[in-house]
């Protein structure tokens, strides 16, 4: 048995950081096209025509329905064979972005339907047209009302995200991985990582916070 | 002028409005009244095209619109006559993520494409009419009811409409708070605000309308100058639902006729 020894971490703290790194980048990259595609998604599914609609839904319920590691796998290996090769990290961000987006989209959806009605006629009546309408009094509304859960999805798509580092991608995971194979020794770097990532979170969990209160001083 | 000739609209089988006609003189204040389900809101609705009509002609000004069973009217036109009327709604519909300026100046900014300095100076001023200005930077769910529906009189006022249709503009408010609102109603009526406006409130309606427009079942059973209408009416229906509404305000202590 070996005991435990955490000054092993010193030399690779470097590494480790980079990938940190890393993983911050994938999830405010993967975040951001999460959120612009669940309202996109959400707004095609409710009022695009349905030529358009149940292509969209059909692959919003693809994407929920498949393991995002499988997904994952498609767009990197399995894209490469009919002819579009995309880099690793655009892949990882592509596929954690649109997995996630589905969640909002549904969320989102759900928000936009919870706003007033009356809301749509107070902007009708001063002259905003349809799509003024939705971008300027609805989804507004309906992101605050829904900050909270895509706050939620927003934090487990950073921990989801260690998931790339299967398609190598030198994320926090695979960095950790990287030092292990050099030192075996798993332990400590696997709860060297965990706080990492669990600082991270800290970190994601002050700014929503801080968007929130923001939100809450308009009610 | 406004002009509605001939005003059908129909629900499904249900047929809200059975051809109505009423002409709305420049300047003046006209009161919807009737018993709910009557078709006020509706035909208030009518005239800014919230609902769009079955069939009949709405003309505002030099605008005019006729619409025909089945027939589609281009969304341009009906934002075109749109643009000429500002609403007041029963439950304010302030945007909440937006400040009470902001609020007003919207409609300037994205839909007239001010630029946001000219739509503020305009905000303000309208601000300062309904006795607002002071809560400018307020977020609507901190001001109260009254103050709340005097925003949302400044936002329909800001692209100068030809025209303000209030629906219900006081029944959400207590007595009190319903107060500053009319006193704000009676201010605009009296600098010349053509109005048109549905409502139950009698105060509001002896105090501000000239005109009033008695509607039941789709139909406009009575109209003519106010005072006529609620001292002296005609209509045997018109009567008793007065009578009731004088009733209702007597209960209430605010109202007097």
């Amino acid at each position: 048995m070996q005991g435990l020894a955490f000054t092993v971490v010193a030399p690779y703290w470097d590494l480790l950081l980079i990938g940190a790194w890393w993983t911050a980048v994938l999830t405010v990259s993967a975040g951001a096209l999460s959120f612009v595609g669940g309202i996109l998604f959400a707004v095609i599914v409710l009022y695009a025509p349905n030529i358009v609609a149940y292509p969209v839904r059909a692959c919003m319920w693809v994407f929920m329905g498949t393991p995002l590691l499988l997904q994952l796998f498609l767009i990197y290996f399995g894209l490469v064979q009919i002819g579009i090769d995309i880099p690793a990290l655009a892949a990882g961000i592509v596929g954690l972005g649109l997995h996630f987006a589905v969640y909002n989209a549904d969320i989102i959806r759900a928000g936009i339907v919870a706003v007033d009605v009356g809301q749509t006629e107070g902007a009708r009546s001063i002259g905003f047209g349809k799509w003024q309408t939705l971008r300027h009094v609805v989804i507004p509304q309906a992101i605050r009302n829904t900050a909270p859960p895509i706050g939620g999805n927003l934090i487990a798509l950073l921990k989801e995200s260690s998931i790339v580092s299967v398609i190598g991608i030198a994320e926090l995971v695979h960095s950790a991985q990287l030092a292990i194979s050099e030192t075996f020794r798993p332990f400590e770097f696997y709860i060297t990582a965990a706080a990492l990532y669990y600082i991270l979170n800290l970190v994601l969990e002050a700014a929503l916070r801080l968007f929130e209160r923001h939100v809450e001083a308009s009610r | 002028m406004i002009g509605l000739s001939n005003i059908e609209k129909r629900f499904g089988d249900n047929l809200v409005l059975k051809g109505v006609t009423v002409t709305i003189a420049e300047g003046s204040v006209t009161a919807l009244v009737g018993p709910s389900g009557g078709g006020k809101s509706t035909l208030l609705r009518c005239i800014n095209l919230l609902e769009i009509p079955t069939s009949g002609t709405v003309r505002i000004g030099d605008e005019t619109l006729e619409f025909h069973p089945g027939g589609r009217v281009p969304a341009r036109d009906i934002q075109r006559l749109r643009l000429q009327t500002g609403m007041v709604f029963q439950n304010f519909q302030l945007f909440p993520h937006r400040t009470a300026i902001e609020n007003v100046m919207e409609g300037l900014v994205t839909v007239l494409k001010w630029a946001p300095e000219r739509a503020r100076e305009r905000a303000l001023a309208l601000l300062e009419k309904v006795g607002m200005a002071h809560k400018a930077d307020a977020w609507p769910a901190t001001l109260s009811g009254g103050q709340q529906q005097r925003v949302a009189i400044a936002r329909a006022l800001a692209p100068s409409p030809k025209v303000l249709l209030c629906d219900e503009p006081t029944s959400a408010l207590d007595p009190e708070l319903a107060q500053e609102v009319v006193d704000v109603l009676g201010k605009l009526a009296s600098e010349g605000t053509t109005m048109v406006m549905a409502t139950h409130d009698l105060r509001l309606a002896s105090k501000i309308a000239k005109e009033v427009v008695f509607l039941d079942a789709g139909v406009v059973v009575e109209n003519g100058p106010a005072a006529v209408l609620f001292n002296n009416p005609e209509q045997q229906r018109t009567k008793r639902f007065i009578a009731t509404l004088k009733q209702e305000a007597e209960k209430e202590g605010g109202g007097e006729v």
